[in-house]
């Protein structure tokens, strides 16, 4: 019997910015008879500090998500990095400390949203409806470290009117990278162009991603750039063209 | 003369990028051909069980490194048996002025000279060149690079930065007559220019892909058979070999050598490959007067027995360079020493120290696609993640060590997290326009230079969530 019951992780990029993403994702949990809980006491999953090198700041965050989602049942999260995170790199980082058997219970327990709904729901398809041409950008965590490549396109596949086209490299980082993107500016902006040229190429009118972070990036550079392109949540196209979520914000 | 840490080293990787990614063309000229090999590495492992071989090429490769006074003393003492003269350098000075001293004793005015990464670390053609000899460089790739007076860009493929026509206007220039950019036609005419250099040479210099612990051979993989060139015709053949470079036997060669060649080429075998057991014997025909293995540590010994040994692991194929979406965008010099891409960023601060290229395990937005192709299984991204940790350690970069204290301090509470929240929504009302924030002030313009920014929304998720 897969959970009833999860708790989402909204990360903290979602629910700072990008709200209406969380919206989606419970929306579209709750529509597959999912009871959903939302603990409060959750911030961030530490990465940035991580990524940075900074192990001691980063743990002092993430124990904060040990405590808060202690007694979840599953956890889901609309962000594979995020989930990778938990997933892949908590067992390391608390490895020898007190908090280590919560990590690793944590991270068995952690699922990212696409994942959750196709690996552990066992619904490959949903149905729905949305008009346009989209291409689907393979998070660099979420396809690596958890080996998620078939999940969110095969949602997408069942969603009548979606014309679903592949960019050349669909698997290459868009740059974003978290701290990278601000480390290293200039760089992270030619991989993202290079990304949305690619993008541009497919004639897609939208680059569906799931993660947050790498929308932010590749929106921040779109809106620049004047690009008629739009980036888009899985879970926020999924739940639109199942008719959960307002159409937009 | 102090050759080891190459001076752009001490640059920044930022400032070094920044120059490069200013060559619009680059990830254009890089894209293409890394592409390629990438696409041609793919097909050729299609059809093969590539975990398996993954498997067991890293524990051949972990065997040896644990193992590798054992095998480095069993092939010296084999070569050595054979007639070669094997120097163990423990500096890349030490390693220099031992060719400098044999080139001197020989008398030698011209130098062949065959890829060998481990030459250009240790900066062994300036050297040779301040001593008045000519050193020419055979292999076509490096013969490009040599004339443009550049570092090679990429392990495998030295020009790869470089356009046909850029290519045929480098080779016109220093031939003083016109080329079309047609490859064959550069090729047949860089041939013709080499073969002299062949047959004059005083010394053949070459790098080493594996030596061979049970025989004291050497192995050599080359596409355009100038390799076995530099190491035939000269009366002196010099290899310059990477301490980790060893293979226990023949029986280990025959899975490393196609893993190299099918990673690095994409393709089932090379042109040629060569093995070398040493200087011609009293009834042979041919082969040099003397060989000369010159076993290089040079940072490396320093590596064994910390958690970043199995970078030494690395055959040198290059995959993870095609592979990277940073090398693409900035290209081998962007890392300003002789090893660019995710390898590069992993060893150069290792052999180097974090003082010179700190910043190096930075250069990579951590996607993990080199730790994907590696044919012997590196965890390159979780070794820069490890190297950013000891990095900080070491140096304590104070304005971003605060930073990332204050934050903690805040975010480990909801409380403090969604305090901060309030003040950036507070604060940031001036610099919203249309829903976006287009100009930031420091350190978020480092973002909004290129990008526009969300501001934190109106209302978060978690205060939606209180009102559902």
């Amino acid at each position: 019997m897969p959970p009833r019951r999860a708790s989402l992780f909204v990360t903290c990029l979602v629910d700072l910015l990008y709200p209406e993403v969380g919206e989606a994702s419970v929306a579209l949990l709750e529509d597959l008879g999912v009871e959903v809980d939302f603990p409060e006491a959750q911030t961030c999953c530490g990465q940035p500090a991580f990524n940075s090198g900074f192990e001691e700041d980063a743990r002092r965050v993430a124990s904060g998500l040990l405590d808060a989602m202690e007694s979840a049942e599953a956890v889901v999260s609309p962000s594979g990095s995020c989930t990778a995170m938990v997933r892949s790199h908590y067992v390391h980082l608390f490895h020898g400390t007190k908090d280590e058997r919560r990590a690793e219970a944590l991270a068995a327990k952690t699922f990212e949203l696409t994942e959750f709904v196709v690996d552990v729901l066992g619904v490959d398809h949903l149905p729905g409806r949305w008009e346009g041409r989209v291409t689907y950008h393979d998070s660099c965590h979420g396809l690596r470290e958890l080996g998620l490549t078939g999940q969110g396109r095969g949602l997408l596949a069942g969603i009548e009117g979606l014309e679903l086209v592949e960019m050349a490299r669909p698997e290459m980082c868009c740059g974003f990278g978290g701290t990278f993107s601000v480390r290293l500016p200039e760089v992270a902006t030619a991989m993202a162009d290079d990304k949305i040229a690619q993008s541009e190429e497919t004639g897609a009118d939208v680059i569906v991603s799931g993660d947050s972070g790498c929308l932010m990036h590749l929106a921040g550079r779109l809106s620049r750039t004047r690009s008629r392109l739009r980036p888009m949540h899985v879970a926020t196209l999924l739940a639109r063209a199942r008719g959960l979520a307002p159409a937009s914000r | 003369m102090a050759m080891t840490p190459d001076a752009a080293v001490r640059k920044r990787f930022e400032d070094r990028a920044d120059v490069q990614l200013r060559k619009r063309h680059l990830p254009l000229i890089i894209g293409r051909a890394t592409d390629t090999r990438e696409a041609r590495r793919r097909d050729i492992f299609a059809e093969l069980d590539l975990p398996g071989l993954r498997n067991a090429a890293e524990a051949v490769r972990a065997h040896t490194v644990a193992n590798l006074h054992t095998y480095l003393d069993r092939f010296a003492e084999r070569a050595e048996a054979r007639g070669t003269k094997v120097f163990f350098a423990a500096t890349a000075e030490e390693a220099v002025s031992y060719v400098r001293t044999l080139a001197a004793k020989r008398g030698a005015r011209l130098i062949a000279k065959a890829k060998s990464m481990a030459s250009e670390e240790i900066h062994l053609s300036p050297a040779l060149e301040a001593d008045g000899i000519e050193v020419v460089e055979t292999d076509l790739g490096e013969y490009i690079v040599q004339l443009a007076k550049e570092p090679p860009s990429h392990i495998i493929a030295p020009a790869v930065h470089k356009s046909r026509t850029e290519i045929a206007r480098l080779l016109a220039a220093h031939h003083g007559r016109s080329l079309p950019d047609d490859p064959e036609v550069l090729t047949a005419f860089a041939r013709e220019v080499l073969r002299r250099t062949f047959l004059e040479a005083d010394i053949g210099i070459s790098g080493v892909n594996f030596g061979v612990a049970e025989t004291g051979s050497l192995a050599l993989v080359t596409n355009e058979g100038n390799g076995r060139m530099v190491t035939s015709l000269p009366p002196v053949h010099v290899a310059i070999m990477g301490m980790e470079r060893i293979v226990p036997s023949f029986e280990e060669l025959s899975l490393l050598l196609p893993m190299l060649v099918a990673s690095a080429t994409g393709r089932p075998v090379s042109t040629y490959f060569s093995f070398i057991n040493g200087p011609r014997l009293p009834d042979e025909v041919d082969g040099p007067e003397e060989v000369h293995v010159v076993v290089l540590d040079n940072g490396r010994s320093k590596i064994l027995g910390t958690e970043y040994q199995s970078i030494l692991h690395c055959i040198r194929c290059g995959a993870c360079q095609n592979v990277c979406p940073v090398y693409r965008q900035v290209g081998g010099h962007g890392y300003g020493a002789v090893y660019g891409g995710p390898i590069g960023a992993v060893l150069t601060p290792l052999l180097v120290g974090f003082e010179k290229a700190g910043d190096l395990p930075h250069a990579s937005s951590l996607c993990g696609a080199c730790t994907e192709v590696c044919p012997v299984k590196i965890p390159l991204h979780e070794q820069l993640l490890a190297l950013r940790r000891d990095v900080a350690r070491e140096q304590k970069p104070v304005v971003e060590g605060l930073a990332f204290r204050a934050w903690s301090t805040a975010w480990r509470r909801p409380w403090g997290y969604r305090l901060l929240a309030r003040l950036a929504r507070a604060g940031q009302g001036m610099f919203v326009r249309g829903g976006r924030i287009r100009k930031a002030p420091p350190p978020l313009s480092r973002w909004t230079n290129r990008r526009d920014l969300p501001p934190v929304a109106r209302r978060t998720f978690r205060e939606r969530w209180k009102d559902r």
